[in-house]
C-alpha cells in the first residue's frame, strides 16, 4: 500500500461554480474529516446526495485519532467498512497502569466474548479517512469538493445560501441542509457567531508517533509519575505499520519550541522506551486541550457534528468515537426528514440525544484529566493515595483514572424512546436508548441482521413465542416506514436480551439503538413505537 | 439511612488517641497523604454513597463556619 498521506486532493471546478444563479442541493456537508465522511457515506447508503468540502489538499501527516471503539466500528460495519478498518488496524482490550515503577492497575475492556467487534482498534485517522473517501467515491452519490472552503452561508426562506471559496474563485449554491463536521476551529460556527466556551486545561502534552519494530503486546500503557517523566503522566500505544503513539504530560510551564525539538524529543524516547532503540519519526505535536460544547447542536438547517460541536480532553478516546456517534444519530433522522416521513422536529432529538450524550463525555473526560493532572497538593494527595493503596488493595483499582473509554452512548431519556414493560432493573444494558448489543446469529451477527432500518425483532427460545409477530408478517409498517420482523432464538443472544425464560420483544431504530421492548406484544403496539420514534407523535411538550 | 450523628463508638477516648497515633512522626504533607487515604478506606467500607456526601457536606459545612465566624 503507497502512503496514503502521500496522495493530494485535487481541485475541480464545480458545474455549481459555472452556474451564475446559486444552485439548490439537498445536502452540504462541510468537513471532509471522519465525522462528515460518515455522514456522508450513511445519508449515501440512504440514497441520498451529498456534497462534502473541505480545504485540504492531501491527508494530515499526523495520527491524530487513533483509538476507535467497538461502537464506532459497529457503525462502520453498517457502512460496509467495519472489516477493512478492523484489518488494517490493532485490536486490543487491554489496558495497564503503572505509578512510578509498579504495575498497579489492570483493565480488560470487553471480558465477554461473542462479539463480532473488539473492544477498540488503534488506527491512524489518515486511514480511517482513506477508507471512507474511497468508499464515497464508489458510491457514485458522494461530490467531495477539496480545496474548497465556505467563506459566508446566510439563511433563506427555506435553506442556506453558501458562498465557497475555490482556488478559482468564489461561487455560491443554496443548500437544503447543512452539516458543520469543520472541526474544533469550525468556521461555520464562527460565521454563525456562537458561543463556543468551556474550560481550559494548562498542561501541556506531547504528542510522538515514531515507528520502530518493537515486540510489545497491543495494549494501552499508562504511567502515573513514571522516572522518565517524573511527577507527570505517560502513555503508549501500538497503531498500524509498527507505529507507536507516545503521550507525555508536559506540565503547564514546558517551554513549546524546545520541547517540539527533534533531539529532545528523541531523549524523552529513550528514557522511556530504552537507550538503545531504533527508532524513526512520523510526527511530533504539542497540544492543551479543552472541554466545551456548542449550546445547541441545531441551528435552525445547520447540524453541527464532532469536535465542530463539543470538545474535550482525549483521555478515554471519546472524541473521534463520539463524533462518529453524532453522524451514526443524524443520518437516519435526516433521511427521514429529507424523504418526508418524518417532520423536521424529529431533527430536535438529534439536539437532546447528542447534547446528553456530549454532557457524559465531557464530564467523564474532565473526571479523567482531574486525576491525571490533579490541579493543588490536595488533589494529588488523593490522587497518590488511590494509586498506592491500587497495588494491593481492589477498592482502590476502581478508582484509578487513567481515561474511561469511550462506550456506546445510551439515550435513556430521549422522547423517542417508547414503552418499557421489563420488570424494574431487568436487563438493563438492553433498555430502550441503548446501542444494541451485538451477539452471534444463525451464521451471522445480531447487529448484521439488523441493518439500517426499523426492525421488530421476537427474542425467544420457543416457536410459539414468535406468534404474535409472526401474525403480523413481513409487511409491517407504520404508515410509509417499513418494519423488518426477525425472529432470534439463539442462546447468547436470548441471554443478552432477556429472554431466556420468557420472550421479548424489541424494537430497534435506523441507527441499531434500542427504542422500546415488550414482554407481550401486537401489531400495533409496534407501529405506535415506530411512530414515536419517527418523532410522527413526539409527546406534547409540557 | 442517614449519617449517624449520635456517638456509635464503644471507647471513643481510645480511637481518638489511635488517630492521632497514626500521625505520629508524619510531616503535614504525609499527614495529608494519610487522611486521603483514610477517606478512600473508610469511603468504599461504608459504601452507602448517600452516607458518604452527607458526611462530606457536614465536614465542609463546619469549616465554612468555622471562616465565618
Amino acid at each position: 500500500m503507497t502512503d496514503v498521506r502521500s496522495i493530494s486532493f485535487q481541485y475541480r471546478r464545480s458545474a455549481d461554480y459555472e452556474r451564475r444563479q446559486p444552485q439548490p442541493h439537498p445536502i452540504l456537508i462541510v468537513g471532509a474529516g471522519p465525522v462528515g465522511l460518515v455522514v456522508a457515506l450513511d445519508l449515501a447508503a440512504k440514497g441520498h446526495r451529498s456534497i462534502v468540502i473541505d480545504k485540504k489538499t492531501n491527508l494530515a501527516a499526523g495520527s491524530r485519532a487513533i483509538c476507535w471503539a467497538k461502537r464506532t466500528l459497529e457503525i462502520m460495519d453498517r457502512l460496509g467498512l467495519g472489516e477493512v478498518l478492523t484489518r488494517k488496524g490493532v485490536t486490543w482490550q487491554t489496558g495497564k497502569v503503572f505509578f512510578a515503577t509498579r504495575r498497579v492497575f489492570e483493565f480488560d475492556l470487553l471480558p465477554e466474548s461473542a462479539h463480532r467487534r473488539p473492544a477498540f482498534v488503534n488506527l491512524q485517522q489518515y486511514y480511517f479517512e482513506h477508507f471512507c473517501i474511497e468508499a464515497a467515491a464508489r458510491t457514485g452519490l458522494v461530490d467531495l469538493r477539496w480545496q474548497e472552503e465556505v467563506v459566508d452561508l446566510q439563511p433563506t426562506s427555506d435553506g442556506m445560501l453558501i458562498q465557497i471559496r475555490t482556488p478559482d474563485g468564489d461561487y455560491r449554491l443554496v443548500a437544503d441542509w447543512v452539516i458543520a463536521a469543520d472541526g474544533a476551529r469550525s468556521t461555520i460556527r464562527r460565521h454563525l457567531g456562537l458561543g463556543f466556551e468551556g474550560r481550559v486545561f494548562d498542561d501541556q502534552f506531547l504528542i510522538c508517533d515514531i515507528k520502530m519494530r518493537m515486540e510489545r503486546p497491543a495494549e494501552r500503557w499508562f504511567w502515573f509519575d513514571p522516572p522518565f517523566n517524573r511527577g507527570r503522566s505517560a502513555l503508549l500505544h501500538k497503531q498500524a505499520d509498527d507505529v507507536w503513539r507516545l503521550d507525555f504530560q508536559l506540565g503547564a510551564t514546558a517551554d513549546r519550541d524546545e520541547e517540539i525539538k527533534p533531539d529532545n524529543v528523541a531523549r524523552r524516547v529513550r528514557a522511556m522506551l530504552g537507550a538503545d532503540i531504533a527508532f524513526g519519526f512520523e510526527w511530533i505535536s504539542l497540544y492543551r486541550f479543552q472541554s466545551r460544547r456548542l449550546q445547541r447542536f441545531r441551528h435552525g438547517r445547520v447540524l453541527f457534528a464532532g469536535d465542530a460541536a463539543h470538545q474535550m480532553s482525549p483521555f478515554g478516546a471519546r472524541g473521534g468515537n463520539s463524533g462518529i456517534q453524532d453522524a451514526d444519530n443524524l443520518a437516519w433522522k435526516l433521511d427521514l426528514v429529507l424523504r418526508r416521513l418524518a417532520p423536521e422536529s424529529l431533527l430536535d432529538s438529534y439536539d437532546s440525544e447528542r447534547i446528553a450524550a456530549a454532557e457524559e463525555n465531557l464530564l467523564n473526560t474532565t473526571r479523567s484529566t482531574d486525576f491525571i493532572a490533579p490541579k493543588g497538593a490536595i488533589s494529588r494527595a488523593f490522587r497518590d493515595g488511590v494509586l498506592a493503596l491500587a497495588e494491593t488493595e481492589p477498592l482502590a483499582r476502581r478508582l484509578v483514572n487513567s481515561g474511561r473509554l469511550s462506550v456506546a452512548a445510551s439515550y435513556a431519556g430521549s422522547p423517542l424512546n417508547g414503552p418499557d414493560d421489563f420488570a424494574a432493573g431487568e436487563c438493563p444494558l438492553t433498555r430502550p436508548g441503548a446501542a444494541a448489543v451485538d451477539a452471534p446469529v444463525a451464521d451471522a451477527w445480531l447487529l448484521e441482521a439488523l441493518g439500517d432500518g426499523f426492525v421488530g425483532v421476537c427474542f425467544g427460545r420457543e416457536r410459539a413465542a414468535a406468534a404474535d409477530l409472526g401474525r403480523a408478517d413481513r409487511r409491517l409498517s407504520a404508515g410509509a416506514i417499513p418494519i423488518k420482523i426477525l425472529m432470534v432464538s439463539d442462546e447468547i443472544a436470548c441471554h443478552r436480551y432477556g429472554a431466556e425464560r420468557s420472550p421479548a420483544y424489541y424494537l430497534f431504530r435506523p441507527d441499531q439503538h434500542v427504542a422500546a421492548r415488550w414482554r407481550t406484544l401486537d401489531a400495533a403496539a409496534l407501529a405506535g413505537a415506530v411512530e414515536r420514534a419517527s418523532g410522527r407523535n413526539a409527546r406534547p411538550s409540557t | 439511612m442517614p449519617l449517624k450523628r449520635e456517638p456509635n463508638l464503644k471507647d471513643p477516648d481510645g480511637l481518638y488517641a489511635a488517630i492521632l497515633d497514626a500521625h505520629a512522626d508524619l510531616s503535614e504533607s504525609e499527614s495529608v497523604a494519610l487522611n486521603a487515604r483514610l477517606v478512600l478506606l473508610l469511603a468504599n467500607h461504608i459504601g452507602e454513597e448517600a452516607i458518604v456526601r452527607e458526611a462530606l457536606a457536614l465536614a465542609r459545612q463546619s469549616i465554612d463556619e468555622a471562616a465565618r465566624s
